[in-house]
Parts: C-alpha cells; sequence; structure tokens
C-alpha cells in the first residue's frame, strides 16, 4: 500500500459529544463491519467505559474507504482517552497521527478537556479537522460553535461539516475532509525500523500486543525487535493490523502505517507507552522524542473489607495490572485496616476506574483511604524524602521544607458561573492567572492549584456550583514550598492510623471538624462512648462524641420462640463482621468512606 | 420427664395494630373446631407419662375460649400428662372478656393464674393501641378475679408509646399496684415489621432511644419500690409469684407448643408448628417443623440465662469462659453488669442494651 493512500488520525471529544458514536458511523460507512454484527458503541470494549461515557485505553481500527475521487484509502483510527488522567496517553496517540477530527456538540461548545487536546494535536502538527455534531438537537447552534471554534482555536471552521452521528448525517462529508485535509504519512521503509507504541493490552494467549505506529522502516514476522527505553529484545510472532473486531496478522508493517506486533512479551512493565521500537540487529541511531516514564500522581490505602480476602486483592490487582502499566501497587500495613496495598493512579478518575473494577469484576468489598498525592520534603539533615503515605509522614522538628505538588488547572464554564468557580478556587488555595472570555457568554480561566486539593472532591464540586455546565481540566506544574501538617484523627483515644492525612496548615481545621462531624454521622452507638477526636501533633483541635447505645433490647417472648431470638444475635453479629474493630470501637466501612467525600 | 405446656390460641375479637402473633378472626366453629384439635394433640402424648408442672394458654385471646372449652381442655391434660397439684395454670385473657361469670367458671377448670392484657391505665394510650377496653374496665376485671378466686394475677404494661411521658407511665403503674395484682409483665413497644403499627408508620412517633431508655428505668425503679422485683427484662413480680412457664424458657427446660405457631422445646429439639389454623384442625396430629435440631447449647444458654435477673453461672459454662471474663472489665466499669466471680448477671442498664452485651459477649 502506497503511504499516500494512508490517514491516520484521532478523533477528539469532550465526553458525551458524540466521538464514540461518530467512530461508529465511521466504521459502518466503510463497512468495516457488517451492520447486524454492530453492536453499539464498538470501539469501547470496556463495560466500565461504556457506562461512564468515557473511553479509557486507546485502540487503534483500520477500515477501507473509497473516497469521491474512485481511490480506495486506508484509514487508521486510533481511539484516544479523553480524560485528564490519561494526558500522556494521549499525547502518544496523537503522535501517532498526522490529524485529529476535532467533534465539538452544535449546542454546547468547545470544553476545556476538548481545547486541552486540541492544543495538544497543534503542538504535535495535527492537521485539525473540525467537525459539528449533534446538530439535530433543537438546541444546536451550529454557526455560534463554528466561529467559537475559529476564534478560541484559530483554526477556519465555517465549512467544517455539520453531522449528527446519532442519525447518519452528513458522514460522508467527514470522511471526505479526511481523505482531503489530513496529510498521507511520511517514511521510508528501508531505512531501520523506528516504530511509536501507543497503546499495549495484555492477551492471555499471545502476550503483550502493543500498537505502534510505524515511523521509518519495515518490521516483519520473524524480525528481533528491541524496545529502546527498557531494551528488552523479543521475536515477532506477528504484525499486522485490527480490523473492527478482532487482529489480522498480514506478516509485516511498514513506514507510515499503524498497526500491532506480538512477540511473546510477558510482562507489560516491558513496553512502556512512548517507548521506540527498532529492530535489534539494525538499530536506529536514536529513539523518537517524547517519551517518558509514566508515574503515578495520586496514592491511596486499597484494603479489602474481610481481611481473608487479602490474597484476592494482589492477584485482582496483578491481573489489572497487566493491562495497566500505569498502575502501581505495593504491599502496606494499618493498625486499623490490616493488610493491604498503597496503590499509585494517574489521578481520580483512574483511581475510581480501579477501584471500581476490583469490585466489579472480581467481586470485592474494599476499603479505601483518603487520596493522598506525593508531598516532597527535604529534612534538616538535607535528605529530601517523598511521602505518599501520611502515616510516614515525618516529625515536624525534623522537617527544613516542605513542597507540595501544583497544577495548572483551567475551566471552561458559562460567565454567569465565575463568580462560584472563583470562590472554589480561591476556597482550594487557588491563585488565579488569567481569565479569557471565549465568546459573549463562555470564559477560560486559568487558575494555580495545589493537587492536594483537587484529589478529593474538586471536580464534583465545580460541577455542582456550575449546574454541571464546567468542564476542568489540568497539568502538573511541579512543587511548590507550602505550610503543611499531618492532622491525625483519634477514636476512643488512639489514633486511627488509615485516616490520618497532609494538609495545609490553614485548613487543618475546617477540615478536622468536618470530618469529625462525618463520623459521628457514621459511627453508630454502641455499649461504650466513643470519642472522635481531631489532632495536630499532640493537640486535639476538633471533637465530637458518638454517645453510647440506650437502647437496643428484645422485649417481648415470642411464646417461647427462642430460635427468633437467636437468629437476631447472630445477624447482628454477621452485620458486625462488616465493622472494623478498633479497640473497643466499630467503625463501619462507611464511615472511612465517608471522610473521602466531605462537601457532597 | 417433666414438661410445660403452652397451648396457643389463634384468635382475636379484633386484632391490635401492634400485633404480630398469629392470630385470626374468632367464630364459634372455629373455637369448637380448634378445641377438639387441641385435645387430640394432647392426647397424642398419653403414653408418654410426662409431669406437667405449667399450663399456658396464650395467643391471640384465649379468654374467648368458653368455660366449657377451657374445662375439655384441662380435663384432657389431666388424662393425659400427670398435672402435679401445685401446677401453674394461665390464661391469657382480654380484660373485656372478663364477666364475674367467666371468672368463676374458668377458675373451676383449674385455670390458677390470669394474664390481662391491661396495657396502660391511660384512656388515651388505650385508644393509640387500639385496645377495646377503658382504664376502669381494666381495674374493674382485676378486682372481679381477686373477688372470684385468683390469687397470681399478672397484668401486661406497655411502655415508650408516642407522647407518652413519665407521668402518665408511673400512673399506669400506681392504679395497677393499687390493684390485687402480684405480677407486671412491662414491654417496650417494638413496632414489627408487616403489622398495621408498622404500615403506619408508627415508628416514627416512637419516644428516641435515650427517651425510651430513661422511661424503663424509671419504670424499673418505681415497680421495684412498690414491691414488683425485676426478675426478667421485662418481668416483674411480689417475690414468689414469678410465672413459672415463662422461666422455663429462659431455663432451657422442656415444653410442648400446641396449637398454630406454638413453639416447642421437647425431648432435645426445637419445632414449630405452621401459623395455618384450618391445618392445625384438619390434621389428626399437629405438623411440626424442626427450628433448631440441637438447642440449649451454651451460646444460647447464655443468652436466655442473661436475660434473668439470676444470671448465668459462668462455671455452667467452661467453653465460653474466659472470652466472656476478658470483656467483662469494661461492661462493669460502665455499669452493664454485675459480677461475683461466678454468676454474671445484667443491671437494668445493662437489660436495655441486652441484644448487644449478649451479641458482645456470647456468639
Amino acid at each position: 500500500m502506497a503511504n499516500d493512500k494512508i490517514r491516520n488520525f484521532c478523533i477528539i471529544a469532550h465526553i458525551d459529544h458524540g466521538k464514540s458514536t461518530l467512530a461508529d458511523r465511521i466504521l459502518e460507512k466503510t463497512e468495516t463491519v457488517a451492520i447486524r454484527d454492530m453492536e453499539e458503541q464498538l470501539l469501547d470494549n470496556m463495560d466500565i467505559e461504556r457506562e461512564r461515557g468515557i473511553t479509557i485505553k486507546a485502540r487503534a481500527v483500520r477500515l477501507k474507504y473509497t473516497a469521491q475521487d474512485g481511490e480506495d484509502y486506508i484509514f487508521n483510527l486510533i481511539d484516544t482517552p479523553g480524560h485528564v488522567d490519561f494526558n500522556y496517553e494521549v499525547s502518544r496517540s496523537l503522535a501517532a497521527c498526522e490529524g485529529a477530527v476535532l467533534v465539538v456538540d452544535a449546542s454546547q461548545g468547545i470544553e476545556a478537556q476538548t481545547l486541552a487536546n486540541t492544543y495538544l494535536a497543534i503542538e504535535h502538527d495535527l492537521e485539525v479537522v473540525p467537525v459539528v455534531n449533534k446538530i439535530d438537537l433543537p438546541s444546536a447552534d451550529p454557526d455560534r460553535v463554528c466561529s467559537e471554534v475559529e476564534n478560541v482555536i484559530g483554526i477556519p471552521a465555517m465549512d467544517a461539516p455539520r453531522i449528527s452521528a446519532k442519525m447518519g448525517t452528513n458522514i460522508e462529508a467527514v470522511l471526505e475532509k479526511i481523505v482531503t485535509d489530513i496529510p498521507a504519512p511520511k517514511g521510508d521503509p528501508d531505512k531501520p525500523l523506528k516504530a511509536l507504541i501507543f497503546d499495549s493490552y495484555y492477551d492471555s494467549y499471545k502476550g503483550v500486543i502493543i500498537y505502534v505506529r510505524v515511523k521509518e522502516g519495515t518490521v516483519k514476522v520473524g524480525d528481533n525487535i528491541r524496545l529502546m527505553a527498557t531494551g528488552a529484545v523479543f521475536n515477532v510472532v506477528e504484525a499486522g493490523f485490527m480490523d473492527a473486531t478482532s487482529l489480522v496478522n498480514n506478516g509485516s508493517l511498514e513506514a507510515g502505517e499503524v498497526g500491532y506486533i506480538a512477540a511473546s512479551i510477558k510482562s507489560i512493565g516491558d513496553t512502556q507507552v512512548g517507548d521506540t521500537v527498532t529492530n535489534n540487529d539494525e538499530p536506529c541511531d536514536e529513539p523518537l522524542p517524547g517519551y517518558r516514564k509514566v508515574n503515578p500522581m495520586v496514592f491511596s490505602g486499597v484494603y479489602p473489607a474481610d481481611g481473608a480476602k487479602y490474597g484476592d486483592l494482589r492477584e485482582a490487582l496483578e491481573k489489572l495490572q497487566l493491562n495497566d502499566a500505569s498502575l502501581s501497587f505495593e504491599p502496606e500495613t494499618s493498625v486499623a485496616l490490616g493488610f493491604g496495598f498503597r496503590c499509585g493512579f494517574l489521578g481520580l478518575l483512574h483511581m475510581e476506574i480501579i477501584q471500581e473494577r476490583l469490585e466489579r469484576e472480581y467481586n470485592l468489598d474494599l476499603i479505601t483511604t483518603a487520596p493522598s498525592v506525593i508531598y516532597k520534603v527535604t529534612m534538616t539533615n538535607g535528605e529530601v524524602q517523598y511521602i505518599d503515605n501520611p502515616t510516614n509522614y515525618p516529625d515536624p522538628a525534623l522537617i527544613r521544607t516542605a513542597e507540595e505538588p501544583m497544577v495548572k488547572a483551567s475551566i471552561l464554564s458559562p460567565s454567569d458561573y465565575v463568580g462560584n468557580i472563583m470562590e472554589l478556587c480561591q476556597d482550594r488555595r487557588g491563585v488565579f492567572k488569567d481569565m479569557k472570555y471565549l465568546d459573549d457568554t463562555r470564559v477560560e480561566l486559568h487558575y494555580e492549584l495545589p493537587l492536594n486539593e483537587i484529589v478529593y472532591d474538586f471536580f464534583d464540586v465545580l460541577k455542582s456550583r456550575t449546574k454541571g455546565y464546567a468542564s476542568f481540566d489540568y497539568e502538573m506544574l511541579g512543587y511548590a514550598p507550602s505550610k503543611l501538617v499531618k492532622l491525625d484523627i483519634l477514636l476512643n483515644g488512639e489514633v486511627v492510623d488509615a485516616l490520618s492525612f497532609i494538609i495545609h496548615a490553614d485548613k487543618a481545621y475546617g477540615r478536622a471538624r468536618k470530618i469529625a462531624e462525618k463520623l459521628k454521622e457514621n459511627i453508630p452507638r454502641q455499649l461504650f462512648e466513643v470519642p472522635i477526636q481531631a489532632a495536630i501533633g499532640g493537640k486535639i483541635i476538633a471533637r465530637e462524641t458518638v454517645k453510647a447505645m440506650r437502647k437496643d433490647v428484645l422485649a417481648k417472648c415470642y411464646g417461647g420462640d427462642i430460635t427468633r431470638k437467636k437468629k437476631l444475635l447472630e445477624k447482628q453479629k454477621e452485620g458486625k463482621k462488616r465493622m472494623r474493630q478498633l479497640g473497643t470501637v466499630e467503625v463501619p466501612q462507611e464511615a472511612f468512606m465517608s471522610v473521602l467525600k466531605l462537601d457532597s | 420427664m417433666d414438661t410445660g405446656i403452652y397451648i396457643h390460641v389463634p384468635f382475636c375479637a379484633r386484632k391490635c395494630g401492634y400485633c404480630d402473633f398469629y392470630s385470626g378472626k374468632f367464630t364459634k366453629e372455629l373455637s369448637e373446631g380448634f378445641t377438639d384439635a387441641v385435645i387430640r394433640n394432647l392426647r397424642a402424648f398419653s403414653g408418654e407419662h410426662y409431669t406437667a408442672k405449667t399450663v399456658y394458654f396464650g395467643g391471640g385471646t384465649p379468654s374467648l375460649l368458653s368455660t366449657e372449652q377451657l374445662r375439655r381442655i384441662m380435663d384432657e391434660v389431666r388424662r393425659s400428662f400427670c398435672l402435679v397439684p401445685d401446677a401453674e395454670v394461665t390464661l391469657e385473657a382480654n380484660p373485656s372478656t372478663l364477666t364475674a361469670e367467666k371468672l368463676s367458671g374458668t377458675l373451676s377448670t383449674g385455670i390458677n393464674r390470669l394474664s390481662i392484657g391491661v396495657q396502660s391505665m391511660s384512656a388515651e394510650e388505650l385508644r393509640f393501641l387500639g385496645r377495646n377496653h377503658s382504664p376502669e374496665r381494666a381495674a374493674k376485671a382485676v378486682a372481679d378475679a381477686a373477688a372470684a378466686g385468683f390469687r397470681n394475677i399478672s397484668c401486661d404494661l406497655m411502655l415508650a408509646l408516642p407522647d407518652q411521658s413519665a407521668d402518665t407511665l408511673m400512673n399506669s403503674i400506681h392504679r395497677l399496684a393499687e390493684l390485687p395484682v402480684q405480677h407486671i409483665s412491662a414491654y417496650i413497644l417494638k413496632v414489627e415489621e408487616g403489622t398495621p403499627f408498622c404500615q403506619q408508620g408508627i415508628a416514627e412517633l416512637l419516644p428516641d432511644e435515650d427517651r425510651s431508655a430513661e422511661l424503663y428505668l424509671t419504670m424499673v425503679k418505681e415497680l421495684e419500690a412498690l414491691g414488683f422485683m425485676q426478675y426478667e427484662i421485662s418481668n416483674f413480680s411480689i417475690p414468689g409469684f414469678e410465672s413459672r412457664h415463662n422461666c422455663r424458657y429462659w431455663q432451657c427446660r422442656d415444653y410442648i407448643g400446641i396449637g398454630p405457631s406454638a413453639h416447642s422445646c421437647h425431648n432435645g429439639v426445637r419445632y414449630a408448628v405452621p401459623p395455618d389454623i384450618q391445618s392445625f384442625i384438619s390434621s389428626p396430629v399437629q405438623q411440626t417443623e424442626v427450628t433448631d435440631p440441637s438447642p440449649c447449647g451454651p451460646e444460647e444458654y447464655s443468652m436466655l440465662r442473661l436475660r434473668l435477673k439470676e444470671g448465668l453461672m459462668l462455671s455452667r459454662v467452661p467453653e465460653l469462659r474466659t472470652d466472656i471474663e476478658k470483656k467483662l472489665p469494661l461492661l462493669l466499669r460502665e455499669g452493664y453488669v454485675n459480677y461475683d466471680g461466678n454468676i454474671l448477671s445484667l443491671t437494668p442498664k445493662g437489660f436495655l442494651v441486652s441484644n448487644q452485651i449478649i451479641g458482645h459477649l456470647v456468639f
């Protein structure tokens, strides 16, 4: 296949703006899938993705399209994750393309996420093809949205295809634009192999399948390949592409092509997204630019509700990690929660997805601790420590400086909510940077915010304060010095390690009070009074009390029906199994969870 | 072997909103069929030569049975069992059914103890409970019963009713104590699932946990001051008038239940009769379902004994002793229990949270 007949592109869209639906229509129009085989939204093939309408893992699919010029074209559609947690993965997917179809909702216009990803695409020199979707909606205003695209992004948009992916309206126009506007890939099949890994997953029969964009050279079955960052060498067993439903092994991939390689790779840790694949016997001079190791940003303790399930949890995490190299975990112990794991995630969504998959797919009941970011602590002796678990926070007397990670946040919203947003950001210790009007009614705000202020519930609160209209994106900025303290929670006078967290000194008091109140609501009255205290160092800064239970009695004797009484007590005992016994205090799992979301 | 006989009489003139016992509408035919069936079932034991120490007619409203029907049943008890001369024979009775004639008739059948469903001596509370008697009618029933010759009279009382104050409760207690009553069963009202009270959302109206607890503790103190000593969570009596039948339940002793929904603990097995009056009347011998093939293990024994003021001798449950003793210091400190080194018993404050304590210590 000549390179000039290949188009490599991705679709950029905000959640719910119709990316998956458009992808389905494209698959349908190119007859990649027989209509009767179509399941709704083929590209998203994880349950959780479908339910949340979020694409988590990128996938690539090859399509054939006969254009109006009479020529046959190969389309490689590379699906990208839409969420900020997977920013790096998005950037690697973009690096595999020459163009991006930008889908904008005809009534809602551009959102923060779309904007961030579009800028990213432009940074990668991608040709951006705007498409206005959902023109069938009564509230659609395609003219306004087109001018917004022109004003905000600065690309011509007045001739953008106006479509309804849902109704299948005007899809051909999109396909033609892809042919005419997106450049064909460049690259020389005879040069030494240079291919970009933009995704991978574990297949239990073939080992790790890596998705690559071949930039230079050719890879064939039987070749020895080297993954340059990790240095691992493998022998290629399959090389080919993916149609809508299966892998097609056609023996080789050439410069310009997008496809997959299977090489009996055992561990997904060997296949880092962004790494370069080269030929081990005839390597290229230098890897492709832009590779970096993905580091988890958010950490949380994950414990089985039933301690006996520790082994099951470990097994489940290992299985998930097969497909998700960005998930990290190591064993930890908590006095309160027993044996569990400290898990690292790319961000909050990633954390929620993993927790949900553990519970749903592996049928585990979990208790998770409040998410923590990584704090950088310089000790008085000059030693630098990175702390991802509040329990390990050093004695303040030994700390010279403490720093916390900062992000640059971008928020898009109707201008009516600017006041609410500013209030929220200020409350979260944000530093206002600038504000731009996108058009008469929509603004983009920039703030610098501490990451630890957004890991709890920032997005939820932002949504609720803007009636769901605001969108939000962030990128990491590095560390900044901060007045940090470790807040401990004591039940009946004893510190509950799983409830400790690190917080800015100015916010400690307010949060301490809220946590104490939440715990009081969530810890049931029991035989003994339970004092709840929040403390910094030895100093108590908030206190609540769960009063002792006064009444729990079976008064009647039910004509000698003893079995009924006994069953009741046995049921009560079962209920208590779901509680954590901390000293004399029984703490329901909900109490641990309740402190995670304080504003909702 | 000695035993107690429980006869469940499953009909009422009308059903009270709080009641979740098995009972249906009373008709004469039904009561005849029922009486015959009870007699058949008593006779089924005639070959066993059991000694009956107590008989208890519970319900429902057993006092709806005619004197004649009660007599036929009692005659059969005496034929098929060896009824000891000082047997305690109790009839649960609705005050409105107790005429002077009915009372003397009842006494003549051998029934010597009445458990009268007074519930309250406040007209308002009785209306709320849907009882068809007034405080005056209840007082008269008790007085008439004593006049007829009953020397062992128990009254039921309910507490923690909506809007019940310590004053109205004390008033009920004092008015009962002025009557010739030897025993009081005082139950904290509980809205049971499936009852009309439950559907009406009465649970919302009940006093909260703290107020209910206060009412209970005040009541215990007042009853004891009046000579009614607490011997079980909900039971109080002049010493010597404890209900011997009910004590059998709490002491893991043998009892035989007859009638739909009646429970038995007999020959080392707990079993129950299905709650179906028609099937009970038509079966030659009542059907039973085993509910527990090996009752009275140490846990159950402890659970039952701890309902009693006299408590549990830990030497009787050696397998639980170490575990229990480990947990006692905190309970003692909070005043939930008394312990003399062998006998463990709950205080009134402990009785109030007995589910928790028993669960904590035993299960």
